[in-house]
């Protein structure tokens, strides 16, 4: 029962990176119907950054915070850059551009910084929380920073102008013009914060699978399977599908015969090809009716 | 006394489809005003050339200033509020979000506030159901919404794109009535496209008839309704 | 849930090509061809190394381009069919003693099963969603050939050496040549293949299906057969070109089969240009030259390169080399006169 426990609250523990890593791809998507696939390479380098400011001897939140402006702004001069002039062209396009993003990004961060293994600091230590061993003070930090975020979150959009005018933007742009919201600052808004939100998973998970270009990778692929497990239309879904497929991949790992690290990925697959071809809607997503 | 909206040989194009052919009117400072034409007459593609949604040439003037040149959201910021064909509701929030959205441009928060309460006041089935999901309101309550919505924007004009459209004859009648209220109370100048000719005509003062992305007939709506040709063809008696 | 939907237009997946556009004319074909045959005579052994490279990640290029250009589905992740006919001809030679040879077809077969199976789920999936799943195959794709479980026949992280076959009937050529003029033959043999199947009944239906889905079926095309054959297809002639590449590099490992392969063949489809078949050449042209060059400058600039071309090619020739190819004949059109 114990090992039960353990591995549930270290599956809500990296759940709550796949949350904020599908929280991150869900915000594009709902803003241009695309998917970022270089959402985790993003947030490599922005954890990347982060750690250099500490290696210049700025104290970690000090880092942490300077590392969210710089993300966001970020996101958005990439969208103001690079996707906004594609935003009428075909979707081939627009997966080619993200393609070339995944690769510059990869590449820059492995010129800049090399690719070996780097140690990245934890602000929660790594003893048991609370002395319990079922988890560790940096786990249970994981999870607070995350749930924070999605209640500063939730407000944003519930009870601000902008966080409107975002969620109008999203469900229906021409009527969002209508009211006169500039839509396509919307957009970039969108892209700067998923990049902020993304950093945020990137920085949390660093000191579990250390510094290092690719360090995203399986990372972002179960993101995605938590944003299609939750729906690509729903943020909520996205979030609690981050936390399903943490504790789903966990507790195969542990009581699946044969599942170990090293089916991780394949697992990832099989959930994205499973849930696409039963539900390709998510648990929470809204049905999508093709206009012919 | 000098048109709030002018248009002069206004064409527009959808692809290589053009889809009017050089259209000129005018609307006076609280008039209210129908545009009536057939199925594919171009009166939709009209109000969206209004609202730059369309490419187009020719010149549009508000209060004198050209329209050309500025985004959707900028002509509407200047007080032009358009209740699009289909309403354009934003069916996954709730109605109150929807008329918060109508007023998303204004600063004035007191003021967004007591409009709500206008709204609900004008339409009170909206007050009912103003923490329901838009989306699960009946056609004729969208439309309501929708008007609403457009109000909210403390518009100086509103353009509606068939507002009859799939809704019974008793709602229309309701949200007719409303329409004249509006334009004669709150001084709001409207310009309404419709294929309900009949009642269309009972509510303006001005009317234009268009065909095939062509005005051909325009005047005093009493005039019109009693013109033979709009009799038969749009009237069917 | 609420019971409201959205109902959206999508952008076309990928722009329509017209059929004549897809290919060359036969004057172009031969002086190709020519080109093709003659130039090895003159190069080194190395060169002649790449050059077989060249035609081999064409091949897989082409092979993306029949699925992209011509059915108008995405994949990024023909590095995982590539890795089966790899693995697929490796295991035959190292553990059954199989003439190289033979195991190409074996590798096609095995290949368009896999791509047509793997179809099936695709099948509901369009757009993004079909990029997404394709793009979790590649990534899962080195750790499935990892497996404790295959590693008898795999080789498991060490992978397989593949022995280099010498030229047969004691013909007096070097191995690279004989495996050169080899792939020659198989390549041209599968581009005439892919160019009359585009031009067939089957091609007619694939761009039905690209350019407007509904309508193909509304005309009776079978679009549910049609798409999972496009992708069997497209998967085979990935598996024979993966089993060329096995032999040509003599090994086969986990780690040559990442993403990063489902991403240089992505990026060769669109330089080359969607949907124009000789494309498909050029492209693989640019993604074995451009990284030698890239990681001569500095280790790892290879990405950023190739990133900022593709970015280059989006906005600047969004048709790749086809449109620089239609622009040279205009050019040289106005130079005749």
């Amino acid at each position: 029962m114990e090992l039960f426990t353990n591995q549930v609250l270290a599956g809500i523990a990296t759940g709550a990176i796949y949350a904020c890593m599908a929280l991150a791809v869900v915000m594009i998507y709902q803003a241009i119907d695309h998917l970022n696939f270089a959402q985790g390479e993003m947030a490599m380098f922005s954890t990347f950054i982060s750690w250099q400011m500490m290696q210049w001897g700025i104290p970690y939140w000090g880092a942490f915070v300077l590392t969210l402006a710089f993300s966001f702004a970020g996101g958005i001069v990439i969208e103001r850059l690079l996707f906004k002039p594609l935003a009428k062209a075909p979707i081939l396009t627009n997966v080619a551009g993200f393609i070339a993003l995944f690769a510059i990004i990869n590449s820059v961060a492995g010129l800049i910084w090399d690719f070996t293994i780097k140690q990245y600091p934890t602000p929660f230590g790594s003893s048991p929380f609370l002395g319990s061993q079922l988890i560790s003070t940096h786990q249970a930090g994981m999870i607070g920073v995350t749930v924070l975020l999605l209640i500063l979150l939730f407000f944003f959009f519930q009870y601000t102008r902008i966080g409107l005018a975002m969620r109008a933007a999203a469900s229906l742009p021409e009527s969002a013009r209508l009211v006169g919201i500039n839509t396509s600052w919307m957009i970039a808004l969108g892209w700067g914060m998923a990049a902020a939100i993304g950093s945020i998973a990137g920085m949390l998970i660093a000191p579990v699978v250390f510094l290092e270009p690719n360090m995203m990778g399986g990372v972002l692929i179960y993101g995605f399977a938590a944003a299609v497990l939750g729906g690509l239309t729903s943020p909520l879904g996205a979030v609690i599908g981050g936390f399903l497929v943490g504790i789903f991949e966990n507790l195969a790992g542990t009581y699946i015969p044969g599942v170990g690290n090293e089916l991780k990925l394949p697992i990832a697959l099989a959930l994205i090809i499973t849930v696409l071809v039963v539900k390709p809607a998510g648990l929470f997503g809204r049905p999508i009716v093709k206009r012919v | 006394m000098t048109a709030m909206l002018n248009v002069k040989d206004l064409r527009a194009y959808y692809g290589q489809v053009q889809a009017l052919h050089g259209l000129s009117f005018a609307l006076n400072e609280g008039s209210l005003t129908t545009l009536l034409g057939a199925n594919g007459a171009g009166k939709t593609t009209t109000l969206r050339a209004i609202c730059n949604m369309v490419r187009s040439t020719g010149a549009i003037e508000f209060d004198g200033a050209p329209l050309a040149g500025r985004s959707t959201e900028n002509v509407v910021r200047l007080g032009i509020a358009h209740v699009p064909q289909g309403r354009g509701t934003f069916t996954t929030m709730t109605v109150e979000e929807n008329l918060q959205l109508g007023a998303i441009t204004r600063k004035d928060k007191a003021g967004v506030v007591s409009d709500i309460e206008r709204m609900y006041d004008h339409f009170p089935v909206l007050k009912q159901r103003h923490t329901q999901q838009a989306g699960t309101l009946s056609g004729g309550e969208q439309q309501m919404l929708a008007v609403a919505r457009a109000l909210m924007l403390r518009p100086r004009l509103m353009l509606l794109d068939e507002p009859s459209f799939g809704l019974a004859p008793l709602i229309v009648r309701d949200l007719f009535r409303i329409l004249g209220k509006i334009n004669r109370e709150d001084k709001v100048t409207i310009l309404v496209v419709e294929q309900n000719a009949q009642l269309a005509l009972e509510l303006a003062d001005q009317a234009y008839v268009i065909e095939t992305g062509r005005i051909v007939m325009s005047g005093n709506a009493k005039d019109i309704a009693n013109n033979e040709d709009v009799r038969k063809s749009y009237l069917g008696y | 849930m609420s019971a409201v939907e959205d109902v959206v237009t999508e952008a076309p997946a990928v722009e329509a090509v017209p059929k004549r556009a897809m290919t060359l004319g036969f004057g172009t074909s031969l002086v190709m061809l020519a080109l093709l045959l003659l130039v090895p005579l003159f190069v080194k052994n190395f060169i002649i190394f790449q050059l077989t490279m060249l035609l081999i990640y064409g091949l897989a290029v082409l092979a993306l381009n029949i699925l992209t250009g011509g059915s108008g589905q995405f994949s990024l992740g023909q590095s995982a069919f590539y890795a089966v006919g790899a693995y697929t001809s490796a295991i035959l030679m190292e553990h059954a003693d199989m003439n190289y040879a033979l195991t190409l077809p074996i590798a096609g077969i095995i290949c368009f099963a896999f791509g047509f199976l793997f179809g099936q789920p695709a099948l509901r999936l369009s757009g993004v969603y079909l990029a997404l799943a394709t793009f979790a195959l590649a990534t899962a794709m080195p750790q499935l050939l990892k497996l404790g479980f295959f590693e008898h026949w795999t080789g498991g992280v060490q992978g397989l050496v593949v022995t280099k076959p010498d030229a047969p009937f004691g013909l007096p050529m070097s191995q690279d040549m004989w495996l050169y003029y080899f792939t020659l033959a198989i390549t041209v043999g599968i581009y005439v293949a892919s160019v009359n199947l585009l031009r067939s009944r089957s091609g007619r239906a694939f761009m039905a299906i690209r350019d407007n889905e509904i309508a193909a079926s509304a005309m009776g095309v079978d679009v549910a057969l049609y798409k999972t054959l496009a992708f069997g297809v497209s998967a085979g002639i990935t598996g024979v070109a993966g089993g060329l590449g096995a032999i040509a590099v003599q090994f086969v490992a986990p780690d040559g089969y990442t993403i990063t392969l489902a991403i240089s063949l992505f990026l060769g489809m669109v330089v080359g240009g969607v949907g124009w078949l000789p494309g498909s050449i050029v492209g693989s042209a640019f993604i074995i030259f451009v990284p030698n060059i890239a990681e001569g400058i500095s280790k790892g600039l290879s990405g950023a390169v190739f990133g900022v071309l593709l970015f280059l090619v989006i906005f600047l020739v969004p048709h790749g080399a086809r449109q620089v190819a239609m622009v040279a004949q205009q050019l040289i059109g106005k130079l005749k006169k």
